[in-house]
């Protein structure tokens, strides 16, 4: 087992890191099954690759393996072999099934966080010249409106914000609103989530759909706040 | 009567032995026939038809494969000759004449692969007028100018590539050998402008631009020159030669697991190392061309660029990491099984250095396919605070990718430098200072790569895209541009210790090369649905809207189907391809009285012009 033992070791310490270890690290969270197993897939294939890039490893890596699997010399492990033969289909036969059959879970999520916005949201531009005066407006409405749920460090952490999944978004995380044009931003307030496309999953934000309520100078001035108030530029082309 | 029924019984008999072949074709037709039945007639009666469907199959989905098929059989003609004309000119400047020998084995596949491309092509010209007619018809309104340059174009191509192949053999010495390599050379300068043209009609559906004065030629004109038709061409162009580099590694991968002779395990083992090096080095540019046709994409429209980068196709885009992430360690791969099996000795040498730049390698694939919405359970997203995760969500947006896919190239870059250098002493007296300024340059760049990557989360997006990304894109440029000559520098003196030895590759690395190819195909197929799914609703988008029954864009795991089934019968078809111009060969080598002397001979295959050397056996 000596060559098959160093990449057996590393898996399951690579497993132990992904499940227990970055999860604690601060300001992280648990991974999805589907991360954890695209990961252990890539440090899979990183073993495999290594192992047998000479004659030599190829054998110190593959003969134990293949020892086993004819059951050449192996001593006492035959009955372990012969268990691996058993439990090794009744495995996939639970994967396949647990994949398959029918459950009362909600389906896996994959909601797209920016969806596409509708043709007569792109390249408008704000109206609403970027004044001292406008900024300060801006972030009053922010703080109104906005700012029971993304908070007033424009962090995504309002007193609210605990209440709802998913969480509000973070305009200091410089991959949210760093990352989009300001008209972009005019579509999502005004509309809300129930504007959102399907593959946005509209049931999924309880973002307000704020044209019922604000004028669209008012959202205009609030962008400039946001992105003021978050250290943030909006993606433009100039 | 009677004598009706026996002539019917005798017909039926004298079809019997190829009546499956028969009721297949007769199949095949009717079923092509079946839009000119019944569904075209609704035109008559509320104005012209503008959609005709297919049963079954559905119109889109047939269009979809043929021109999927084409796209992938005219990517292998115009990167083979590319390929070809490389090797001929190496051979030609260099006097090593297996380049040339390389370059004729493959240029002779050009004849029966051309020709398979055009009948694609009027197959999918003729798909398009019967399913599509209105859309046609706009798209002749505007483009025939261009039509007419591309018949022309293709006459040029054909003339060029019949003397290319025919006279190989009657130019191979003196000035007849340069006039050889000039053909060469026009071969692929038409064969660029015949990717151009068509590339200018598919571009305009994406990003159009539509003047409604001035004469055909000057709509023509505005039409062509659109905001994605040059990122279109330079990608397509590099990607035209990784295709025909890995697909010439992929064959001599499958002729390598199945020669016996050691000559032959020689050959075929040489040429999957070239083929092998060609794909690597288009590969190492391909990311910076696909990053500009981005960028135009997003700059031409938001939604379309929201669409593919940040929408329902994102998906696409992390299966595409996963793809040419297998692409870059498949290269590498080949590389480093190159050391151990053909340079004796050498393994222990190196293997540290493959460990680390194996596991960089991972590192960075890593990165590069972390979604940023990831897919999770309803308890997992609930312990994330949605889709996107706090810490590594960070990995998810176009400045890690970037930054990632430019180590990457560093590293495969490297592993070539390595593989380059082994089996020989320098012996150079500035070997060591030039040893350390090639090392320096290494850890700078990749150093102010990473900065840039991180600092690029901290500057509006716009000085990311327009300066960091592309000072990335420069460093990765200057350091191949330094190591290179230095390298070779060393080399000029460098004493071989070890020399190397053709034909001893495992069976392994023959499967490597044709995983590479595979993993191209998948590629290009996947790229052309994010292509035309950006489109949404939009034959042309927002100008003619699709009001067909498939005026939606189809589900990723059904789109994966016919990707998967592209890939699979052009692999076929290339396959069809190697067999029927290499058929010719097989018989020349059997000796004695063989099929040569039958009284009609053998019909000519396609290419199969004679050797100048006695054939054997391959």
């Amino acid at each position: 087992m000596g060559a098959l033992g160093k990449p057996i070791i590393l898996m399951v310490a690579m497993y132990a890191f992904l499940k227990f270890g970055l999860p604690n690290i601060p300001g992280s969270a648990p991974l999805p099954s589907s991360l954890i197993f695209l990961y252990l897939l890539l440090t899979a294939g990183g073993i495999f690759m290594f192992e047998t890039v000479s004659g030599e490893s190829k054998d110190a890596f593959w003969g134990p393996i293949q020892r086993f699997l004819t059951g050449e010399n192996i001593g006492g492990l035959q009955a372990l072999r012969y268990g691996v033969f058993i439990l090794f289909p009744l495995l996939v036969g639970w994967q396949t099934y647990g994949s398959t059959a029918v459950s009362d879970l909600p389906p896996t999520e994959s909601r797209t966080i920016h969806p596409a916005p509708p043709g007569e949201y792109t390249g408008l531009s704000n109206p609403v010249p970027k004044t001292p005066d406008n900024i300060m407006q801006g972030k009053g409405f922010y703080a109104a409106y906005c700012s029971p749920c993304h908070g007033g460090n424009f962090d995504g952490k309002g007193p609210a914000a605990r209440g709802f999944i998913p969480a509000p978004a973070n305009f200091a995380d410089p991959t949210t609103i760093a990352m989009l044009q300001e008209s972009y931003l005019f579509w999502r307030i005004k509309k809300g989530g129930v504007g959102l496309p399907i593959e946005g999953a509209p049931w999924k934000s309880a973002m307000p759909r704020w044209e019922v309520e604000l004028p669209d100078e008012w959202i205009w001035k609030i962008i400039l706040g946001e992105y003021d108030g978050a250290h943030q530029s909006p993606r433009t082309w100039e | 009567m009677r004598q009706g029924v026996s002539m019917v019984q005798r017909a039926l008999r004298a079809v019997g032995s190829h009546g499956g072949w028969l009721a297949g074709l007769l199949l095949m037709a009717g079923w092509l026939a079946l839009p000119s039945v019944g569904i075209a007639a609704e035109g008559t009666t509320a104005g012209p038809t503008e959609y005709r469907d297919i049963p079954y199959v559905g119109s889109r989905n047939l269009v979809w494969i043929v021109a999927q098929l084409h796209l992938l059989l005219a990517g292998f003609v115009l990167g083979v000759p590319i390929f070809a004309w490389l090797c001929e000119v190496i051979a030609w400047r260099g006097g090593e004449k297996r380049y040339d020998k390389l370059a004729k084995e493959f240029t002779k596949l050009l004849t029966s692969a051309y020709a398979t491309t055009a009948l694609f092509g009027g197959i999918l010209l003729f798909l398009l007028v019967a399913f599509y007619p209105k859309l046609m018809n706009y798209l002749t309104d505007v483009f025939f100018p261009s039509f007419l340059l591309y018949c022309f174009l293709f006459l040029l191509e054909t003339a060029t590539l019949y003397l290319y192949w025919y006279g190989w053999d009657a130019m191979q010495h003196g000035r007849k050998k340069t006039l050889h390599v000039f053909l060469g050379f026009l071969l692929n300068f038409f064969a660029l402008f015949i990717m151009i043209v068509p590339n200018a009609w598919a571009t305009f559906q994406s990003s159009p631009v539509v003047i409604a004065d001035g004469t055909a030629f000057e709509r023509a004109w505005a039409a062509t020159w659109n905001p994605t038709w040059w990122p279109i061409n330079i990608h397509r162009l590099i990607a035209n030669v990784v295709l025909g580099g890995y697909i010439c590694g992929a064959y001599a991968g499958v002729r390598y697991l199945s020669v016996k002779s050691p000559e032959d395990r020689e050959h075929y083992d040489w040429m999957g190392y070239v083929g092998n090096f060609i794909g690597v080095f288009g590969l190492l540019a391909l990311p910076f061309a696909g990053y500009w046709l981005m960028r135009e994409i997003y700059q031409y429209n938001q939604q379309m660029g929201i669409t593919l980068m940040g929408g329902f196709l994102s998906w696409l885009f992390i299966i595409q990491a996963m793809l040419i992430g297998v692409l870059f360690l498949g290269s590498n791969y080949y590389f480093w099984l190159g050391i151990t099996y053909r340079i004796p000795g050498s393994e222990g040498k190196y293997r540290r250095a493959m460990l680390m730049m194996l596991v960089s390698l991972l590192l960075c694939l890593a990165v590069w396919m972390t979604p940023h919405s990831l897919v999770a359970s309803i308890e997992e997203a609930q312990k994330m605070g949605g889709a996107h995760h706090p810490l590594l969500g960070v990995l998810g947006v176009m400045s890690a990718k970037m930054t990632v896919s430019n180590l990457m190239i560093l590293i495969t870059f490297m592993s070539f430098v390595m593989y380059w250098r082994a089996g020989k002493q320098d012996t150079a007296g500035w070997a060591k200072l030039g040893k350390a300024v090639m090392g320096a340059v290494l850890v700078l760049a990749s150093l102010a790569v990473i900065v840039l990557g991180v600092w690029g989360y901290f500057v509006p997006a716009i000085v990311r895209i327009n300066y960091f990304s592309t000072s990335q894109v420069l460093i990765v440029i200057f350091v191949i541009l330094t190591i290179t000559p230095l390298t070779a520098l060393l080399l000029k003196s460098a004493k071989t210790t070890t020399e190397m030895v053709w034909g001893s590759m495992p069976p392994r690395a023959g499967y490597s090369l044709v995983l590479n190819a595979v993993m191209v195909i998948l590629l290009m197929t996947l790229m052309g649905y994010a292509r035309s799914s950006s489109r949404v609703h939009w034959h042309v988008y927002g100008v003619m809207r699709d009001t067909s029954p498939y005026a939606y864009s189809p589900a990723l795991g059904s789109a994966s189907l016919i990707m998967a089934f592209c890939t699979f019968s052009f692999c076929l078809l290339v396959a069809f391809i190697f067999w029927v111009a290499t058929m010719g060969d097989k018989y020349k080598a059997v000796p004695g009285p063989g099929k040569g002397e039958l009284p009609h001979g053998i019909p000519a295959m396609a290419g199969g012009a004679p050797e100048e050397q006695s054939p054997r056996l391959r």
